[in-house]
Order: C-alpha cells, then structure tokens, then sequence
C-alpha cells in the first residue's frame, strides 16, 4: 500500500513542480535579459485561467483533436510514475523501463503532431513536420545515452541503474556516464523545445517548432498540453539529475529520508533551471537547417557513452 | 547652379518642340512639359545618357482649373545632384498614360498606383492588378480624384486577390497575416513553399490604407506638419522635414543657419534610436533576447533625451515650416548648459551601444545566423530603385544628406558606410556605422551652430507650382511633393516613403532562404507599412 501512495505521491510532486520550475526557468532568463520577469508562480495563474477559459475550436478539427490533449498530458503523467524523482528502486520499476519511458515520452510527441496537422492550417503542418524531424534523430538518442548507464549496471531498469550508481559511486565519473550526460542534456533542450533548437518565448509563427503545433489549442485543451509540456521538462530534468547524481534519492522509506528526497530534488532541478536558463541566454537560435548537425552530435557523444561503456565495463 | 544645356539641346532633338515651357528652378531642377506618349522616351534618355532615374510620379486631378489630369514624372541624377521633373497632361475623356513598366520596375507600380487612385488606365502594362484597391471599394470609385464623394459604406466584395499560383509537386502555401502575433502592422504574406525553402514570395499590403494624400488637401500648410508627423510614427522628423522643406523651396524661403543644424539634430536623433533599436530587434529574431532588452533600454534612454530636446518623445512639434519649433534648451546646450550636456549623453548611449554590439558580434551562434541570410543582391537592389540602409547594405552608395544636401548637412562631415553583401548581417552593421555616425553628426552641428532665429516667416505659396522636398530619414530618402492651390491652401500633396520601393524587394532577398528565417529577413528590412499605405 506505502508503494502506491509513494507512486501517487511522486507523480503529484512532478505535476505540483512542473509549473513552477518552468516559472523559473523564466524567471532567471528575464533578469539575466536585464528585465524584472514575473514573478516564478505565474504558471499556476497561467493554468487555473486556461482552465476557466472556453474552448474555441475550428470547424475542420476532428475527434483528435480533442482526444490529443488527454493523450499528450496521460502519456507524460505515466511517465512520472517510472522516473526515480524521490525515491530508488521504485515499486513500478517492473512495469515499465528506460524502454516504455523512451516510447511514452514519442507517443505524446506522435498525438501532438497529429493534432498539429488536425485542423489543416500551414502553421500546424508546419510545426508537425518541424517537431517530426527533431524527435526522429533525439528519440534515438535519450534510448541510447540511457544504454550508456545501462550497461554498467546490467539492466534497462531506471531504479537498477541508480541503484548501481548508488553502490558504486566511482562510476558517475567515469567517461560513459559523462558522455552520456552531456548526450542527454542536448537532446533535453530539443525535446523541451528550448533554444538553440526552439524558442519557448517566441511570437514568430514562421519559427515555431512545438509551438507552432499548438497554435489552434484554447481553454482546458491548452492547459493540459501547457501541462504536459512543463511535465516533460521536469521529467527531463529529473532524468539528468536523478540519473546521473543519484544522490539525495530515497532507498529506504521513512519520513525523514522522503524529505530530504524532495529537497534535494527541488535543488537539483533549481541547478539544472539556472543552467539551461544561463545557456539559452548566451545561445542564439540555430537555423532550422542546422538543428540535426546538433542533434547529430549528441548521437554520437551518446555512442561514445555506450562504447565506452562496454569497454570499461 | 547646374548647367542644364546638354539636356535641353537633348530635350529639343529627341522631341522636336513637343517638349515646352522649359525652365530652370531652384539651383538645380529642369522642369518642362512633355507630350502624352513621350514619356518611356524620355525615361530612357535620361536613363541612358543622363544617368538620372526615374524616383517619383505624381497624379494630378486639375480638371477643376485646367481641364486636364496631369503626370508629373520627378528623375533624379544622384552623382551630379540635378533633378528633371516633367509634367504631361491628360485629357478627362481620354485619360490614359503609355506604361513605363516593362522596362522600368519602380514606374511599373507607381502606374498601379495612380490607377487605383485616380482611374488613369498605363496602356501596356503587365500587371493589371489592383495595387492600393482592396475588395472594398467600388472598382470605378477613385478617391483621389476631386470629385469623390466619400462612400457611404464599405463592403468588402467578397474577391479573392489573383495571387500568381505555383504549382509543381511538393509545393505548398503558408499564409501568413494581415493580422500578425506581435505588435506590428497589418501586412498578408504568402510564401509558396518546398520543404522548408520558399521559391515564391508575395506580399500584399494597404491594409492601412488612410487616404493621407487626400487628408492633405485643403489644408493650411501649417496645419499639413501634424499629418506628415503622422504617416509613420517612428519617422516623425524624416517625413516632417521633406514636407517642410518642399513648402519652403514652393515659397522660396531661407530657413535661418540656427534652425538648418538644430534639424540636423532632430534627424540624426531619429535616426539613432530606430537604428539602435531596430539592431536589437534583429538579433531577437535569431533568439538572442539579451541584446534586445539592452537595445531597448538604450532607445529608451534616447527618448527620453527626445523629449527633452522637443518636447515629445518621438519629435513631434520638432520641425516647424520656416525652421524648428524649439529653441536647444539650456541643459542639453555645451555652451551653456549645467549637468550632462547632448553631447556627453550622446558619448554614454554609444559607449552602451557599442558594448552590446561586441557581445553580439562575438557570439558565433549569432552571427552565424545573421550571414548569408536574406541575401539582397546588388542588381534586383538596383532594378528595384531599392533606398536606404537597405541598398547602402546591397553595395548601393545613396544617401541623399551627401547626394542632395539639405538642412546644415553640406557643412557636417559624415561617412557613408556601404556593405557589399546584401544580407542580413551587411543591413545589422550598415545600422551599426550609422548609428555611430549620427552621434558624430550631431556633436559637430552642436559645435558649430550659430546662434540667431530659429524659425523664418514662410510667407506665400505660388499657385499651380510644383516643388519637393527630398530628405533621408532612417529608413532612407523621402520625398514629400507639393502644390498649391491660388488661396494658398494646399492642393495635392504626394508622399514617397523609401517603404514603398524597397518592399518588393523583401520578396528577392528571401528567395531560397527557408521559411524560419523569414522573420530574421523581414526584421532587417524593417520597412513602415503605414508609410507604404498611406
């Protein structure tokens, strides 16, 4: 019974954070831009609005359309259950591994880019084919950066690979995990639809990526695709931190360790915000053309994990 | 003086007394009356042999007095500074002008123009397609004609404009506006796109269509500075000042010394906070919103001194006809003035600027994105007629404070920078070295203004006399040409922004760029759509 209630309790605390941690990813972009921003809560505003706000939808949109949020949102929130946020090994380990999290994660992205193309406006096309073409060369990549790991603890499990890292500290160092890291930090600001690869705060339709998608979404339909897409950062995020630092995950279950869990948790995901926020202020977008040389390259850092890897095992 | 002679005695053969009333005026312009045809002769013998194009033209409705429509048709010779400005008349029953289109590309939509707005049919030309006309006004209504009534209502019409279709497999549209996300003007794009690389651009605009031109007409000269003010709100001084300027050489007026430098001011002040503002824009399109928020602080800073300097922040009131509407005031002047002087504020934007810049152009990602990017090349720049920042971009070498000199200009030393490469980077530091040199400018016409009135009485304006003014604002040169009525009230009034040539050259640059570099492109351009629509 704990068991269920820690998964429960884990997935609240992505859904809870989630907001918040875009907020202030935000936040740091503005005052590093020399503005004040708003304030890192807003995005709870943003969603308690989107949800009391009516749905306008076009004539041409079909059963998809309305169905894609609810894929979208599901596929990311199942996600949260298999990802170690708080604690290690997990009681869902054996229903889902590294595997299941890769194809829930591209499931959303096919929905969203079926919904994109939907309704029949060039701005969503546009934005499907865009998304399309990065998630065929990233996908592969988080898969592989994640076999790194997976290699030198012996399985595809998450919580068996933070587990072994857990007992054999040395590892978190060694070249595989590093490159791996590095392999899965790009492919974490592609799939987040952050810059160089898209622009979260951009108003420029020609340019859009995953917004460009969603164009044609209003109300409670915007809200939980919004959700779902602050969902993946966090999850992405979680991955990075939990993954590779292990440290701070709960291995036994009681209050005191659960606490310090989700503190750690809380500052873990703070670093990586401030980092991803410092980079996308100092990068300028790639051209379109130019986002596969990049993507390229974290495939081949996350090959290098893997050889490595195998290598040194 | 110019020496007109060679062109008169070319004017005298080539038309064999059908070219009349010969006169020159004001230093530097040769007008006369042509004969109805003789026009796309003329254009090619003052093209050809006289280096002089064609760079405004002008419909007329004097039925009312003289029973005609007239052309006015303004060539200008940039190297030697001289202007030909030939005026033809038409007949109300037939009224009908030989189309310079085919070999011309500016005349081709200043004929389009003239027939949306006047019902004068260019015979031959290409492109019949309505220009300034959307669906929403009757296709026989012409409001620039006398007797327009203003229609009751408005109804669009419900036709489709006849977009040129591209076909071929693969290829697909994207509209894109009139109505756009951020806070910009109305404007329809249309991109026929493969993949990601648009073979085709079209570009429709007037959406913002006010009938200014027709706004003009009736008005006291005075009373036509707010309006001029008003075409585009970021080019108050550049459009004030030409309008000024053709009343002033319509009256034969001498604007005091004073007031010729504290112009100079005013211009280069515009100048520098589009040009500051407008690099920051460039670099946000490519994601880089750093630059921008810095940028936009320091236009905000520039403002502010704007607002100090006229009373407005974006100039408004500056130039008055006859001279400026305020006097330097005592903390801005370096002679006389406690606290930080123009000049020293002026040291301080630049410094700013200059340090936002070097993060730019150090970063690679950056720059990456800026070259090569929306290359406009020198030939379609000049086939286009293309003005400004844009063509000094394209390797053009234009500016008419140097070509034309106006205000306190022919005693101020500037540099004009020309880039060869035409894309998006040459246009980001054609700005950059303006910016730099209006500060320059601005400090010298502050050391060397003399002291004396700032306004002169206009006095006068002579009936049924064409004049123009000719000045470079920001975006580039812009002509404002006038006529009087015998009350002295203004009869038409014709208004060239530098818009109006170098949007359809938006069209050539973007070609075989991909569609997400189309914002980056049209951001260099950075052309005023209300000035375009009038």
């Amino acid at each position: 019974m704990t068991h269920y209630i820690l998964e429960i309790a884990q997935a609240l605390l992505a859904l809870l954070l989630a907001p918040l941690l875009v907020g202030f990813v935000r936040w740091v972009k503005a005052r590093l831009q020399n503005r004040r921003g708003a304030p890192p809560w807003l995005p709870y505003f943003e969603l308690a609005k989107l949800f009391g706000k009516e749905v306008v939808m076009s004539n041409n949109a079909s059963w998809l359309f309305r169905f894609a949020p609810t894929i979208v949102f599901a596929s990311a929130l199942a996600v949260t259950f298999l990802v170690p946020l708080i604690a290690a090994p997990l009681p869902f380990d054996n229903v889902g591994d590294l595997l299941v999290v890769v194809y829930l994660l591209l499931l959303g992205t096919f929905f969203l880019a079926l919904a994109g193309l939907d309704p029949g406006t060039a701005f969503g096309g546009m934005g499907a084919s865009r998304e399309m073409t990065v998630a065929a060369i990233a996908e592969p990549t988080i898969a592989l950066a994640i076999f790194g790991l997976a290699l030198g603890a012996g399985s595809t499990n998450l919580g068996r690979i933070v587990t072994a890292t857990l007992a054999n500290p040395g590892v978190a160092i060694s070249p595989g995990h590093l490159l791996a890291f590095a392999a899965l930090f790009i492919v974490t600001l592609a799939e987040t639809g952050r810059l160089p690869v898209d622009n979260p705060s951009t108003h420029l339709e020609l340019t859009m990526i995953h917004e460009a998608m969603i164009l044609e979404y209003s109300g409670r339909y915007l809200a939980l695709i919004e959700w779902a897409a602050w969902l993946k950062l966090t999850i992405f995020f979680s991955l990075l931190a939990n993954l590779f630092v292990p440290w701070g995950l709960a291995t036994v279950l009681t209050p005191a360790t659960l606490a310090i869990a989700v503190v750690t948790l809380i500052i873990k995901l703070a670093v990586l915000g401030l980092v991803v926020a410092v980079v996308e202020t100092r990068v300028a977008k790639l051209r379109l053309f130019r986002v596969p040389e990049l993507l390229g390259l974290s495939f081949v850092l996350a090959l290098l994990a893997v050889t490595s890897s195998f290598l040194l095992r | 003086m110019t020496d007109f002679s060679r062109l008169q005695s070319a004017l005298a053969e080539n038309f064999k007394g059908r070219a009349t009333n010969i006169r020159a005026r004001r230093e530097n312009e040769l007008h006369f009356q042509i004969a109805r045809g003789d026009a796309p002769r003329l254009a090619e013998i003052l093209r050809g042999d006289f280096n002089a194009e064609l760079t405004l033209m002008v419909a007329n409705d004097r039925r009312a007095d003289k029973g005609v429509f007239e052309i006015h048709y303004l060539f200008v010779n940039n190297r030697e500074n001289w202007f030909a400005h030939a005026t033809k008349d038409l007949p109300p029953g037939d009224p009908t002008i030989a189309s310079m289109a085919t070999f011309y590309y500016p005349a081709s939509r200043f004929e389009r123009e003239i027939k949306d707005l006047f019902g004068l049919e260019a015979v031959g030309h290409p492109d019949r397609r309505p220009l300034v006309r959307h669906a929403f006004w009757p296709e026989d209504y012409f409001p620039l004609r006398k007797d327009a009534a203003p229609l009751e209502r408005f109804d669009d019409d419900g036709t489709p404009f006849p977009f040129l279709p591209v076909g071929g497999e693969g290829v697909y549209e994207i509209p894109v506006g009139p109505v756009h996300a951020g806070i910009i003007e109305p404007g329809h794009f249309r991109f026929s796109v493969v993949g990601e690389t648009v073979i085709d651009l079209k570009i429709r605009l007037y959406f913002t269509h006010k009938g200014t031109e027709k706004l003009f007409e009736g008005r006291a000269p005075a009373e036509g500075v707010e309006l001029a003010e008003r075409i585009s709100g970021d080019t108050t001084i550049g459009h004030s000042l030409a309008y000024c300027q053709a009343l002033e050489s319509l009256a034969g007026c001498d604007v005091p010394a004073r007031a010729k430098y504290l112009r100079v001011i005013l211009l280069e002040m515009e100048r520098l906070y589009n040009h500051i503002a407008d690099f920051g824009a460039i670099c946000n399109d490519t994601g880089f919103a750093a630059a921008h928020s810095h940028c936009f602080r320091i236009r905000e800073r520039l403002l502010r001194l704007n607002k100090r300097l006229a009373g407005n922040r974006l100039l408004r009131g500056g130039v008055v006809p006859g001279g400026v509407g305020h006097p330097l005031p005592d903390g801005l002047d370096p002679s006389t003035g406690s606290g930080r002087s123009l000049p020293a504020e002026l040291d301080s934007v630049i410094a700013d600027f200059d340090e936002v810049v070097d993060i730019c152009l150090s970063n690679t990602m950056l720059m990456d994105r800026l070259e090569g990017a929306g290359r406009l090349t020198t030939q379609t720049a000049t086939d286009h007629g293309v003005l400004g920042c844009v063509a000094r971009a394209s390797g053009i070498d234009i500016d008419a404070r140097r070509d034309h000199p106006f205000a306190a200009y022919p005693w101020l030393k500037f540099k004009v920078p020309v880039f060869e490469t035409g894309d998006v980077q040459a246009r980001a530091m054609v700005r950059v070295e303006e910016a730099r040199e209006s500060a320059s400018l601005i400090k010298q016409a502050l050391a060397q203004m003399p002291g004396g009135a700032i306004v002169a009485s206009l006095g006068k304006l002579p009936a049924w006399e064409p004049a123009f003014g000719l000045v470079e604002g920001w975006r580039g040169a812009i002509i404002h040409w006038v006529m009087a009525d015998d009350q002295g009230k203004l009869y038409r009034v014709k208004v060239k922004d530098p818009s109006f040539v170098n949007w359809p050259a938006l069209s050539f640059a973007l070609l075989k760029n991909i569609v997400p570099d189309f914002p980056l492109v049209n951001k260099s351009f950075n052309q005023s759509y209300s000035g375009n629509d009038l």
